[in-house]
């Protein structure tokens, strides 16, 4: 096990290096780069611009800048937001909490919900319902993303006037209740493609346990139908969906820069919208960084959990 | 095996091939929905074609005089935009773009994935890892976090924005196209055309890559839908398709401002992206059925 999770997180290093080495050219290779926002204002010499590269180290090889921005990275310097001067960790940290709560609330919505109408459809298989959730499934995942916002406001907010359109909450009243109340439309957007996703991968993880022998002999022992799915089928069907949880978080987190776009709410997707929006390099980084490792200790957590709820596949 | 069947050519009149097709166009047609998906996109596509030439209305003319004319209202069978534009010639000639996109972007980031999955399963070693590391690399990060970063390199417009998306949509493809090269390469066929001395490219892309069509066509139908959605969010964020040209994604952008007045702004064209996206989904769907029973997903 030690020496497993030791080859793993060295992989998860050697990638995250991999990911910084893309994600730092791209962003520097690109034409304008950090000095056209100050050059847009048409009051700058080109000795100020130097200047100005000169102080931000921009002048440097590309390597050099890279190896420099890197120790500093690993020592927690991400460097300063060009925009106020605020360091980058502290400017994405004061994001991170809305797209948090965002992320876990749909997370939630679509665990309960998806593995509901897949363990449904697996048991009634090609019945109505499951024909119905198939096909549901098939056009949830079809839908762009913000245009479900659009008519979940259109319909939820400006017909019926039930929830708000967006914010996180109202401006002077921070009570639980209005964030909660805000908090609805968002995260049931976030959660359709989820949802979809996740009762497909159930229901196929349904299927393949119905058959198994140990059902059967469950069955043959008389115990009742309803023991066998929850104590049975059902804890077997979920080990699977660890895995998938861990592999829906870059899905996820694109889907939260789309609705947070939509609901004006104050998370890392709109920073970073805003960020690109900018130029304001050193936070679009820090964000690409950030998301990056997310996804790859997502998908290391889920390998390590699947290892402790079933023990059939601990060693390696 | 269908694998091997095509390959011996001292079998007289190879029936396999044959029967294999019919069996997949069955398996095909036993699919309700994604022969509907298939016939409706042919019919959007024809109808962005030769749609707008039969209109009396040109999706650029403003006027303003009947600007906000609700659907099926008067003259504009779909009401018309802030601008008074007609809604019906821009939703085709907007299809037109969206659709061209999805449909280049697809076959830009098809040929791109196949030839690194193709070099990476054929080659393997150290030079197949470290490309199959850099597709692990790049998909870390998120799509359209990846799509935005990119959009600072280029001027937006119709090409570069194909040339984009399908920078961001080959990984797939090729991590697909990568295993079934590795496992083919093993097989006995593959083996005897080494053997027989063929050349590295003839066992590419004559004995390996015909047996991987069925996943690449399946992944590719599914790249269309992808490659349109992609397009659609980027035009919504403001970094695609510029104005005037229109496209789905674009035509949302400021709808949003006229949700309450002018609701069907937003609903026209987030259903026709939905539409064409959905009929793209059906069609993999039933292609995977019919080409690769295999895999099916149940």
């Amino acid at each position: 096990m030690g020496a497993y999770l030791l080859r793993r997180l060295l992989q998860a290093l050697g990638l995250l290096l991999l990911v910084s080495v893309i994600g730092f050219t791209i962003l520097h290779l690109a034409p304008g780069g950090p000095l056209s926002q100050f050059a847009a204002g048409g009051t700058m010499t080109q000795a100020d611009l130097d200047r100005i590269a000169h102080q931000l180290g921009l002048d440097r090889p590309l390597p050099v800048q890279y190896l420099d921005w890197l120790w500093r990275m690993l020592l927690g310097d991400w460097g300063r937001s060009y925009r106020d001067q605020q360091p980058v960790l502290a400017v994405i940290g004061s994001h991170l909490g809305a797209t948090l709560e965002l992320m876990l609330t749909s997370t939630l919505i679509a665990m309960l919900l998806g593995s509901w109408i897949g363990v449904l459809g697996a048991i009634r298989r090609y019945s109505l319902f499951d024909t119905l959730a198939t096909v549901g499934a098939m056009v949830a995942l079809s839908i762009p993303t913000f245009w479900f916002g659009l008519v979940v406001i259109y319909i939820f907010s400006v017909e019926l006037e039930w929830l708000p359109s967006g914010n996180r909450y109202t401006v002077g009243d921070g009570s639980l209740l209005n964030q909660l109340h805000h908090l609805i439309a968002p995260s049931l957007v976030l959660a359709l493609v989820s949802t979809a996703l996740w009762s497909r991968y159930m229901r196929a993880s349904m299927l393949d346990v119905i058959n198994q022998d140990f059902i059967r002999t469950a069955r043959s022992k008389g115990l009742p139908e309803r023991r066998i799915l929850f104590h049975h089928t059902i804890r077997n069907a979920l080990l699977p969906m660890i895995t998938v949880a861990g592999l829906q978080l870059p899905t996820l987190l694109s889907g939260a820069l789309v609705t947070e776009t939509v609901f004006t709410w104050p998370g890392m997707g709109r920073l970073f919208l805003d960020s690109i929006g900018y130029r304001d390099y050193p936070v679009v980084m820090g964000l690409l960084m950030f998301t990056a490792v997310l996804v790859l200790l997502g998908s290391l957590l889920a390998d390590l959990l699947y290892g402790v709820a079933d023990p059939r596949l601990r060693l390696e | 095996m269908s694998a091997t069947s095509g390959r011996l050519d001292t079998l007289p009149a190879r029936p396999a091939p044959r029967r294999a097709a019919a069996g997949a166009l069955r398996r095909f047609c036993r699919h309700p929905l994604s022969l509907l998906g298939g016939g409706l996109l042919l019919l959007m596509v024809l109808a962005c074609i030769f749609g707008p030439m039969l209109l009396p209305f040109d999706d650029l003319r403003i006027d303003i005089l009947h600007r906000f004319a609700p659907p099926f209202s008067g003259a504009h069978v779909l009401g018309t935009d802030q601008l008074g534009r007609d809604m019906l010639a821009r939703l085709l000639m907007a299809g037109r773009i969206s659709l061209a996109v999805g449909f280049a972007a697809m076959a830009l980031s098809m040929v791109f994935g196949i030839l690194v999955g193709l070099a990476a399963g054929f080659y393997g070693g150290v030079a197949g890892a470290v490309l199959m590391r850099f597709v692990d690399a790049v998909l870390c990060f998120p799509s359209i976090f990846l799509l935005l970063a990119l959009s600072a390199f280029i001027e937006p417009d119709v090409f570069s924005i194909i040339l984009l998306i399908a920078s961001t949509a080959w990984m797939e493809v090729a991590r697909i196209v990568e295993a079934q090269i590795r496992a083919l390469r093993a097989r006995d066929f593959a083996v005897a055309a080494e053997a027989l001395g063929a050349t590295d490219a003839r066992i590419m892309l004559r004995e390996l890559l015909p047996n991987a069509v069925a996943p690449i066509v399946v992944s590719a139908t599914l790249n269309v839908a992808h490659a349109i959605l992609a397009e659609s969010y980027i035009s919504y964020l403001g970094y695609g398709i510029q104005p005037p040209t229109p496209s789905w994604g674009n035509m949302l952008d400021n709808a949003q401002s006229y949700l309450t007045s002018a609701p069907w702004l937003a609903l026209l064209p987030g259903g026709a992206i939905a539409l064409a996206v959905i009929c793209c989904n059906f069609l993999g769907d039933g292609l995977r059925d019919a080409l690769d029973p295999r895999a099916r997903a149940r």
